[in-house]
Formats: structure tokens, C-alpha cells, sequence
């Protein structure tokens, strides 16, 4: 099967920096796949090189079989969310939506009907006579969203669409994101920072750092089966531990990986388990955060509230299952 | 010290600002009323009567036809050139980083800062040089130089404001080059090209100095002017040229403020 965008050894060279350094990629069609990294590494050059908005260096393109190199972002069928929505404030929400009809020659009875479905679509329905200056961010991304979709494209990218929403609203329109691209079966190429939101919405992710993509895999994989110690931290805040700690509890000289919800703290002074000493307690709502001490290396637990605890600066014991310590592939 | 709004100005200020103002205006108020005086050799106050004679006489000069025509026809090209050469300028600055950008801003806002004796004798030389004989398109040539800088002036701010992700938006809904200049960056600079357009357009109007220079035998309305004064016949006739002139350049200028009120344009109104 044709991959919906596939990339072959793509770089992406400004000057000496490299933003995408031989970026290997395969999107399947209809997948919901998201680019995850910190800012700089890469992930929105990788989104604008499949919108054309810039040129690999080297390696080649192509989005459902066709090359990509040197097609402008105006013969693309992909269209883009922007993080800024880049509405056109001079045109009220409805002209916004049909623009990309129109610049097509759609006849105007068409394509403000097409406008006015999408609008519906993305539960905005007879808002097309506002200016996007009237609107919230949440109304505003939602324009955005249909003046995208209404082209019926192969491919949405979304570029940090969620970024600039409050807690609350990211929280539906992700759910809402997720629904709508159950329903269209477009393929969505997703990018964000935030590992929550790529963890939650995505079929699959690719962690990127420095230019490079360090692991594509499911949700689970990446927050189960990190193959980096930077996976590892970076999704998720995972406990990185260092070769000659795992030796001791999996006799493997490798780097390893403990979530924090995996370590059962209590207050024993004896027994089976790593002692330690808590330095710190972090209360989040529904869960502590510790902050451990164990002879040096720096260990975070998290517990379900309401977990007694012993006073901080105290001696504790940690006990883990063995199953849930993650040995890396990366070289010790 | 407070400053309470609702407090009155101590009188002495007021009048001090009224007289400022009255420095200001009052010369022009008296060449409109000598517009409508029965004496034609000098300038007596006050006016031994009133007459509206004088408009009559000049509609009838063929020579201040010529001026006032010679003037629209400079300043309607000198604007069009500045819109187009203005526009690109300010869009190449504005959308691209390159070496030597800020150099590029500073050499166009440049001959507005110059003084014009300045420009002028540059030009005249350099059209000498070149052995271009001076006509109409040497004083429009002149007259674009600093109609460029406030058509510049005024598309620089604009695009500032405009995000530059909105022309990626139209190029990413299929929009080309073209189209999207059309449906997307025109309509978001086009009050400012309208307001700087406007500027450009009074400026030409009204420039003497350099047309001195670049001009051959035409006269535009303000040599004209400055040419009824040394030789005095029917000198009110000036007055109702200068008033059409006051009226003419006023407008435009008032149109303009009114439009980019709210906005943060340099007017670069200094000529």
C-alpha cells in the first residue's frame, strides 16, 4: 500500500544548523500521527516540508506516491492548520472557509454551501457573517479547521493547533480532533510539544530531537518501551537509571527506564527494595509526586493521593516490579 | 502635581495657544480674502472692495490651464511609479531577511530626509551627465524620488501588522502568487497605499525646489506662482490658484489622516 507521506532520507540544512538531518518516515493512509519534540527539533520543518513551504536538502518526498520535491503549496492536496489560525481579517468567517474554492473557480452558490457544511462540521454553524476578529481562539481554530477541510484534503497537517487554547478547551477539541478524523478518514499529521496530547490523540508518534526522529511507535510503545534515555525523559518524565543500577535488579549492563507510577514507596527500614531518603512531596490533585534520594541518583515516584507518607528528609523503601523496569536499546 | 482632565487651562496658556494658531493660519486666511480684492497692482489692507471677478479671469488664462494641468498629470505619474517601486520596496524589506537589508530601508527613506536644493542639483547633474534633455519626465522622475518614501513609509508599517503565516495560509489553500497578492496582501495594505498614495500626490503638487532643478521650460502651478509674483498683472489671480492649490492638497491630506488614524503609520510628511 502507497504511504500517505513518506519520507526517504529528507534533510533539511539552514546554514550549518540542520533542522532535519536524514529523516526516514512512512504515514499510513487514514493514520492520525503525530510529531512530538521539544522546540527546535525539527517537527514543524518536517510539517512544512510535506506543505512545500520549504525544500528538502537532500533525500525525497512523496505524498500518496506522487514526488513532492519542487511542487509549490499551492499544487499540494494538503492543506494546513496554522498555530496562529492565519485567518484573513479582512474577510467575514464564511468568505475565509470558501477562500480555497474560491481561488479554485468554484461558483460562489457552491461554495459557500461547501462553506457553510464545514462550518456545521466543526459545530460553528451560522457564525459566517462574523469577522475572525469577533470570535474566541476556540471559534477562531475551529474556522481554521474548516476553511482546511472544506478542500477535502489527503493530508491536514496541524501545526500546534491546541497551543494557544486554555486547559479546559484543549481537553474537547482534542476529543473533538480525535472524532472528526474518525468520521473523514483523512490522514492527519499532527505536531506538538506537549506528550499528553500526542500520547492521547495519535494512532502513532514520532519523538524527534536535534533534526532526527529517535522512535515511531504506538502511545504505548513509546511510553512503555522507550528506546532512548531522551524518550524516555522527554515522554512522560520517565525515571532514567544508569547501567550499573539495572545491573543490579535485571543482571543487564543497559540503560533503563521506570515509569514513576511504577515504584511503591513505604516507610519500612528494612527489607527487599532500594532505600532512599525523600527530599520532596509535590501535591497534583489526584496523585503526589515524590521526590526521591536514593544514594545519589535522583528518583521521582508518583502515588495515588491520600497515600500516607512519612515527614520528608525521612528514610523510605522502594519496591518495584521487575517487569516494569524498561531495558533500553541504547549503548551503556 | 496632578493633572485633573476636568481641570480648566490657565488663561494666559489659551492665549498663547490662540496665538500660535493665528501665527499659523492667519496668512493663509488673508490670501483667500485677497482672492476676492478689486485692487489688482499690490496688496493693500484693507481691500478697497470686494469683487469675485478674478475667478472668472483666471478660468480664462490659459497659462494657469497649462500649470494646473502640467501639476495634476506629474504628480498622478510620480504617485503611480512611487505606489509600484513604494509597494515591492516595502514588501522585500518587510517579508525577506538579506544582507544589507537595513542599509536598502535607509537609502529609500533618504531623499525625504535630504533637503531638496540637495536632490535637486543631484539630479540635474546627473540628468546633464547623462545628457537628458529636461521635460515632463525629468520633473516626474525628480518628483517619484521622495513620492517613493512616503508610499514606502506607509506599506512598510502595514506590513509589519500583517502575519506573514497568512500568505503561506492562501499559498496553502491553493491560492498562486498572483492570487494571492490579489485576494490577500492588497486588501490588507490597500488603506495604507491609499493614505500614502494621497500624501505622495499633495507633496508632488505643491514641490518647488526640485522641479527648479529638473524642470525645462514648463511651469507647474507653484513655479508659475512664484513667477506672477515677480512680474505683478492680475496679481489676485494668484490668490485663487493658491486657494484651489490649499484645497487640493488639503483634502487628500485630511482623507489620509482619517484613514490611518487608528493606525501606526509614519506619515513622512516632511517635505
Amino acid at each position: 500500500m502507497t504511504s500517505a507521506v513518506s519520507f526517504k532520507k529528507v534533510s533539511r540544512h539552514f546554514g550549518s544548523v540542520r533542522a532535519v538531518d536524514a529523516v526516514d518516515l512512512e504515514i499510513a493512509p487514514g493514520e492520525f500521527f503525530a510529531m512530538l519534540g521539544p522546540s527546535g527539533s525539527g517537527k514543524t520543518t518536517c510539517l512544512r516540508l510535506i506543505a512545500g513551504f520549504e525544500q528538502p536538502t537532500a533525500g525525497s518526498i512523496s505524498i500518496f506516491g506522487e514526488r513532492a520535491e519542487g511542487v509549490p503549496p499551492y499544487r499540494r492536496n494538503v492543506n494546513t492548520v496554522f498555530q496562529d489560525y492565519a485567518l484573513f481579517p479582512h474577510l467575514n468567517v464564511l468568505d475565509n472557509v470558501a477562500y480555497g474554492l474560491m481561488v479554485k473557480g468554484v461558483g460562489k452558490a457552491e461554495r459557500l454551501k461547501a462553506a457553510e457544511e464545514a462550518l456545521s462540521l466543526v459545530r460553528l454553524p451560522g457564525y459566517g457573517a462574523r469577522r475572525p476578529g469577533q470570535l474566541s481562539g476556540g471559534q477562531r481554530q475551529r474556522v481554521a479547521l474548516a476553511r482546511a477541510l472544506v478542500n477535502q484534503p489527503k493530508v491536514l497537517l496541524l501545526d500546534e493547533p491546541l497551543g494557544a487554547l486554555d486547559l479546559k478547551l484543549r481537553e474537547n477539541m482534542q476529543e473533538e480532533l480525535k472524532s472528526l478524523q474518525k468520521v473523514l478518514g483523512i490522514t492527519f499529521v499532527f505536531v506538538t510539544h506537549d506528550q499528553g496530547e500526542a500520547l492521547s490523540m495519535a494512532d502513532r508518534v514520532a519523538v524527534f530531537n536535534d533534526g532526527r526522529i529517535m522512535q515511531v511507535g504506538t502511545p504505548e510503545d513509546i511510553y512503555q518501551r522507550p528506546n532512548t534515555r531522551f524518550v524516555a525523559d522527554f515522554v512522560g518524565s520517565s525515571n532514567v537509571l544508569p547501567p550499573d543500577f539495572v545491573q543490579r535488579y535485571s543482571g543487564q549492563h543497559r540503560w533503563g527506564s521506570l515509569r514513576p507510577e511504577s515504584i511503591r514507596v513505604s516507610s519500612a527500614t528494612s527489607g527487599d527494595g532500594v532505600a532512599a531518603r525523600l527530599v520532596g512531596t509535590n501535591y497534583l490533585g489526584a496523585t503526589t509526586r515524590l521526590a526521591l534520594d536514593a544514594d545519589g541518583l535522583r528518583l521521582h515516584a508518583v502515588v495515588p493521593a491520600g497515600t500516607s507518607l512519612p515527614p520528608e528528609g525521612e528514610a523510605v523503601m522502594l519496591t518495584f516490579n521487575r517487569d516494569s523496569l524498561h531495558l533500553m536499546d541504547e549503548t551503556a | 502635581m496632578r493633572s485633573d482632565r476636568g481641570q480648566r487651562a490657565p488663561l494666559g496658556l489659551k492665549i498663547a495657544a490662540a496665538c500660535g494658531l493665528l501665527f499659523l493660519h492667519l496668512p493663509i486666511l488673508l490670501i483667500f480674502v485677497y482672492a476676492f480684492t478689486t485692487e489688482e497692482k499690490s496688496f493693500v489692507w484693507p481691500p478697497p472692495g470686494l469683487t469675485t471677478q478674478w475667478f472668472a479671469v483666471t478660468w480664462n488664462r490659459p497659462d494657469v490651464w497649462d500649470a494646473l494641468s502640467l501639476s495634476v498629470r506629474v504628480a498622478a505619474i510620480s504617485t503611480a511609479i512611487a505606489l509600484v517601486l513604494g509597494t515591492l520596496c516595502a514588501a522585500a524589506v518587510s517579508q525577506t531577511r538579506f544582507f544589507g537589508r537595513e542599509a536598502i530601508s535607509l537609502l529609500v527613506i533618504l531623499p525625504i530626509a535630504l533637503p531638496g536644493i540637495i536632490t535637486g542639483i543631484a539630479l540635474r547633474s546627473a540628468f546633464a551627465l547623462a545628457d537628458i534633455p529636461f521635460s515632463f519626465w525629468t520633473i516626474v522622475l525628480g518628483h517619484a524620488t521622495f513620492c517613493v518614501v512616503v508610499v514606502y513609509n506607509n506599506a512598510v508599517a502595514r506590513f509589519r501588522r500583517t502575519s506573514g503565516s497568512m500568505i503561506e495560509a492562501s499559498m496553502d489553500l491553493g491560492a498562486d502568487g498572483f492570487q494571492t497578492f490579489r485576494h490577500v496582501v492588497l486588501p490588507n495594505i490597500a488603506t495604507a497605499l491609499l493614505a500614502g498614495g494621497m500624501l505622495a500626490f499633495a507633496l508632488s503638487f505643491d514641490e518647488v525646489i526640485v522641479t527648479t532643478f529638473t524642470a525645462g521650460q514648463q511651469q507647474t502651478v507653484p513655479i508659475w506662482m512664484l513667477e506672477e509674483l515677480i512680474r505683478p498683472r492680475q496679481r489676485p489671480v494668484t490668490n485663487v490658484v493658491a486657494m484651489v492649490v490649499v484645497l487640493v492638497t488639503l483634502l487628500p491630506i485630511l482623507f489620509a489622516y482619517y484613514l490611518t488614524r487608528d493606525g501606526d503609520q509614519i506619515a513622512g510628511s516632511g517635505k
